[in-house]
């Protein structure tokens, strides 16, 4: 199993959330997160003063899927996340150790 | 109101030249009867009244809640409850104070001093009953309505020096710096140009109160931010606003309440009161797009900021001229105030680096200097007779005068402040936020 972590921009949350119910995913989780990589945040001026903005909102969306489904729901998000500007985000995968569905007690692909 | 007494005196020697000539006929045809001839008593104005009452409100909303929100938004968030609590609390102290003494120095005779300060005959509002009349025979409104719309400018007047100090006062400091400056700074100016004191008689023009206001908080303001020091972090801490949407709310009030500010400042429902509602809202629109389009050119947007600003230097520089210039006088007093003030608050102050939090000398302090000269530059005898000698010189004498007693006396009571309790909180409260260290309380995520 394999746990695959995007940063992306928060407004293509709704485009990722419908790529990947096509794929059949059947769950997620998104967190509201602040960061910077190459886009290395902006600047506001209030009355004269310039502050620079380091982190910018980000969402993390997490989703658990089986090996098979690893490479195709990286893809879909690579591809409905994409706007082609900087500060598009990154897809993380991870290898999964164990899954466990907590109302039934089911473990391993059965609980994903 | 500068002018309020002379004022008051040209309508009522024409009034009473009006009963004269009423008279005349009647001597010559009815010598029998001079009774009828007499001036009856003055009675109550319902129409002035109601406009009074109507206006004291207005200008209460504009301290709470229009103040504190357009400074509750400004500050960082944990900040925002000790910023929105200096206005409200400035309410209660100053309301109390107002009624126990300051309206009595400010507006009762003070007898061989009376041109440097009132006296205490109206203590607790001695002597005032339902049917004392304020300006018998001109306004004829109740002593009490008079009282209570002079109360709203004498609350505001402080709350403003609080846009200096904010994200670093303690709030034991905040109430007896505000009691003490109420008391020693703002009755006395006010008795000085309203009360019968000798700024009124000199000359000065200012209609709704841009010198004892404005100018007076401005400069107490200023000295505040030089005598506390900057905020720990200014220059490296991001320090931008919380939440720009309170500003606007806070600006957008303190707008329609201006009206009650400065067209109720003729203390009548009136065509000069007509005019200086008409020139408030131009200069008001005039300043904000001027600021906007200022920064605009120099940063390369037009922010909300900006534009708030810029309306409130406008409310500010027209106060005096309001009930003096015309519309088109109002149209250049804004455009020049919403230019200068973004000057102030964005250039001036870095290059003298002194930390105003909220820019209350750079908005009211620049806006109530620019817009006394000018009062001087545009008043016009058709909209008000009494801006006939207008002079930016006498203006200025005003201006220099209340700049020299608000610095001194502002700078004596930060002294006895800082003697009693000190005036900042520690560096560690000061970084936790005002709102947990001095009250305990704070904004939920």
């Amino acid at each position: 199993m394999k746990l695959v972590v995007a940063i992306i921009k928060p407004s293509r949350l709704e485009e990722v959330r419908q790529a990947l119910n096509s794929l059949d995913v059947h769950g997620m989780t998104v967190t509201e997160v602040k960061g910077y990589g190459r886009q290395k945040g902006h600047s506001e001026i209030y009355r004269g003063t310039e502050y620079a903005v380091h982190f910018l909102p980000k969402l993390k969306v997490e989703i658990a899927v089986d090996d098979a489904q690893a490479e195709p729901v990286t893809a879909a998000i690579r591809d409905s996340a994409q706007t082609g500007r900087i500060g598009d985000g990154k897809i993380f995968v991870f290898d999964l150790e164990h899954v466990t569905r907590i109302r039934t007690g089911e473990t391993g692909t059965a609980a994903l | 109101m500068t002018q309020r007494m002379p004022k008051l005196l040209g309508m009522a020697s024409i009034a009473s030249l009006a009963t004269l000539i009423a008279a005349l006929p009647a001597f010559a045809q009815d010598a029998a009867a001079p009774a009828a001839a007499a001036t009856p008593a003055p009675t109550l104005d319902a129409g002035n009244t109601a406009w009074m009452l109507t206006s004291t409100a207005l200008v209460l909303m504009m301290t709470i809640p229009g103040l504190a929100l357009f400074y509750g938004g400004m500050v960082r968030k944990k900040n925002v409850l000790a910023t929105v609590m200096q206005s409200f609390a400035i309410t209660c102290l100053v309301t109390l104070i107002w009624f126990i003494i300051g309206y009595s120095l400010a507006f009762s005779d003070g007898g061989s001093s009376n041109a440097f300060i009132g006296g205490f005959s109206k203590f607790f509002h001695a002597g005032i009953t339902n049917d004392t009349l304020w300006a018998p025979g001109v306004a004829n409104i109740p002593e009490w309505v008079f009282s209570m719309f002079q109360m709203t400018f004498a609350i505001i007047t402080p709350a403003l020096i609080a846009g200096a100090f904010a994200e670093r006062m303690k709030f034991s400091a905040l109430l007896i710096f505000i009691g003490l400056w109420s008391i020693f700074v703002y009755s006395p100016i006010a008795h000085w140009v309203w009360g019968g004191g000798f700024l009124g008689g000199l000359g000065v023009l200012d209609f709704a109160g841009g010198t004892v206001v404005h100018i007076n908080a401005g400069v107490a303001g200023l000295v505040c931010a030089l005598v506390m020091g900057k905020r720990k972090g200014f220059g490296t801490a991001n320090m931008a606003p919380h939440n720009l949407v309170l500003s606007v709310i806070g600006a957008s009030l303190l707008w329609v309440g201006w009206f009650g500010f400065n067209a109720g400042s003729e203390l009548a429902a009136d065509g000069l009161a007509g005019a200086a509602m008409m020139n408030t809202q131009v200069a008001t629109a005039a300043a904000g797009l001027a600021w906007m389009f200022a920064e605009w050119i120099v940063v390369k947007k037009p922010s909300v900021l900006g534009i708030i600003s810029g309306a409130v230097a406008g409310l500010v520089a027209v106060t005096p001229a309001s009930g003096f210039v015309n519309p088109t006088g109002a149209f250049v007093i804004g455009i020049v105030a919403g230019v200068v003030c973004y000057w102030g608050a964005a250039h001036l102050k870095k290059m003298l680096g002194y930390d105003d939090s909220l820019d209350a000398f750079g908005v009211h302090g620049i806006g109530g200097i620019v817009g006394a000269l000018l009062t001087g530059v545009f008043a016009d005898p058709a909209i008000n007779s009494l801006g006939e000698n207008h002079s930016i010189v006498t203006q200025l004498e005003g201006v220099v005068v209340t700049i020299v007693w608000t610095a001194v006396i502002t700078w004596v009571i930060l002294m006895i402040t800082k003697l009693l309790v000190g005036l900042r909180p520690s560096e560690s409260e000061e970084e936790e936020g005002l709102d947990i260290s001095q009250h305990g309380e704070s904004v939920a995520e």
